[in-house]
């Protein structure tokens, strides 16, 4: 199982939960690399949702083996992509046709979902009524608060922004507007003296 | 003291009857100064005093949000009601001088919304005049679905439809003519939010729907004010202020308090805000509860009551107050 438990933080850092079948004539999932699993898990809780949904998944790989795995829950629609951004147009275009009563699901990392998120709520959905799990990695989508610029895939503390090159300390302050935890710099009072980057989590 | 408790001193300067049931009522503060701003679903208490007996009743504001100069309400006379419309209908004549209270707001519109989707039904349809003119001083996007009994009793259904042809629909119960909800609320683009004021079955049947249709709850707003109903007496005690006394037939719980001289919070009085929220110490009875307010398990504790319109069946409660 690609599960891992977040320790209790801050009220900014967002909480998953576990997805379920909710009622509602459309259904939109969005998942990255193991968050095929928990859409899986969802197709085994009510496979009646499947002709309903329209599954976005972004593979990674192409030899990814939930892609079969997916394609044998049937679901009315099954787009694979590469990279979010690469499935950012079919997204924005099938929420701007969508109607209430729309139902999204979002698993995986949470730069996936946390960038899915700001989409949906973009297009009108209150983010409380939009479900997420969290899957595989526990990398992170951050921002340099200085520079303003966006470093996916963070997976140490503290961490080189990508633009600025600042070493930055990543904190679990998130931002909902820009989808990423903001990475401060952490040798501001004494510069040159970085402690050394610890994986996260470990 | 929360807004809700602070009054204002009007006069009565314009009495309009609509049709056979309603009639609109317009304040002005009697000091001549400006009322306060106020937004579109807000309603007010008016004090009634009638013959020794202080009548507390919610009205929604339906005039300008941004009109300052003065308030109107409408009230429908409700001939089997506790007598508080009755009173305004019979006993209130221009030139009067009343109470109100500050407004306060329990239907909010959600700014965040792409569209309001308004739904009413009978004289359910006064918080949406207020919102309506504050949307259209703000180019928000609406729509209202208006149900009534008949043209003659559509209170203002002939003014919306005039002043927003494309934008009300109004529906008579006479003719048959009925909102084809499900298909209304399946046609929704993301983003709209929904609002449904009108009579309980109404509220029950409309956010039933958009439950079923999968509408998430952060966007189905109502509003019901529940009137207090009658029933048989009770003895109260209040704890801290070492008081005994009983609560009559026709009053509520809130009003025997108020009768006593106790200065209880409040704002809506109908079981909707939570601002009346009182810890029950003992019960000797069953609390009949009738808000909108507490959970279920909040209520089926039994250490929880809205005196603004929930009672006890039984010999005596005791409150923490
Ligand atoms: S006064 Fe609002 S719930 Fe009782």
């Amino acid at each position: 199982m690609s599960t891992f438990e977040f320790p209790p933080s801050i009220i900014s850092r967002p909480v998953y939960g576990t997805l379920a079948p909710r009622r509602g004539k459309h259904h939109l999932m969005i998942a990255d690399a193991e968050g095929a699993e928990a859409l899986l898990e969802l197709a085994g809780k009510d496979a009646a949702l499947m002709p309903r949904a329209h599954i976005i998944y972004v593979s990674g790989d192409v030899e990814n083996p939930f892609v079969e795995k997916l394609r044998n829950i049937a679901p009315l629609h099954l787009y694979v992509g590469p990279s979010y951004n690469a499935a950012v147009p079919r997204l924005r275009r099938m929420l701007q046709d969508a109607h209430m009563g729309l139902q999204v699901y979002l698993a995986g990392t949470e730069g996936l979902m946390g960038q899915a998120m700001l989409e949906a709520t973009s297009a009108g959905i209150p983010h409380t009524a939009i479900q997420t799990e969290h899957r595989g990695s526990v990398a992170r989508r951050m921002q340099c608060v200085h520079c303003k610029g966006i470093t996916e895939n963070v997976i140490t503390d503290p961490f080189t922004c990508s633009h600025c090159g600042l070493h930055l300390f990543v904190r679990d302050h998130y931002s909902r507007r820009i989808a990423a935890y903001q990475g401060v710099c952490v040798d501001a009072e004494d510069p040159g003296n970085v402690p050394p980057a610890v994986r996260l989590y470990s | 003291m929360s807004a809700g408790t602070t009054k204002i001193a009007v006069t009565v300067t314009d009495i309009v009857p609509l049709n056979d049931l309603v009639t609109r009522f317009r304040f002005e503060r009697t000091d001549g100064g400006l009322l306060p701003t106020f937004s579109g679903g807000a309603h007010t208490v008016v004090e009634m005093k009638d013959g020794g007996k202080t009548r507390l009743n919610p009205y929604s504001l339906m005039s300008d949000p941004s009109d300052q100069t003065a308030y109107t309400i409408s009230v429908r006379r409700d001939d089997a009601g506790r007598g508080g419309s009755l009173f305004m209908h019979r006993n209130v004549t221009v030139g009067d001088e009343m109470v109100i209270s500050y407004p306060v707001n329990l239907f909010a519109l959600d700014l965040r919304a792409h569209k309001h989707l308004m739904i009413a039904g009978g004289i359910g349809i006064t918080p949406f005049m207020a919102q309506i003119k504050q949307l259209v001083a703000t180019d928000g996007r609406f729509e209202l679905h208006y149900a009534c009994r008949n043209q003659a009793l559509g209170t203002y259904a002939d003014d919306l439809t005039a002043a927003h042809t494309t934008k009300v629909h109004v529906y008579f119960d006479d003719d048959k003519q009925a909102i084809d909800l499900e298909n209304l609320l399946d046609g929704q683009p993301l983003g709209t939010h929904l609002y449904v004021c009108g009579p309980k079955g109404m509220i029950n049947w409309v956010r039933k729907t958009a439950e079923d249709l999968g509408w998430p709850d952060e966007a189905v707003h109502y509003e019901e004010f529940l009137a207090p109903q009658s029933g048989k007496p009770f003895k109260v005690r209040l704890a801290k202020s070492n008081l005994e006394f009983e609560v009559g037939e026709h009053q509520s719980l809130l009003e025997a308090i108020e009768a006593a001289g106790v200065d209880a919070p409040y704002l809506c009085r109908g079981g909707a805000c939570g601002q009346c929220e009182t810890d029950v110490i003992e019960a000797d009875g069953e609390i009949l509860h009738r808000d909108h307010w507490l959970e279920d398990d909040e209520k089926r504790s039994g250490r929880k009551i809205m005196p603004c319109v929930s009672r006890l069946e039984g010999r005596i409660i005791v409150l923490d107050r």
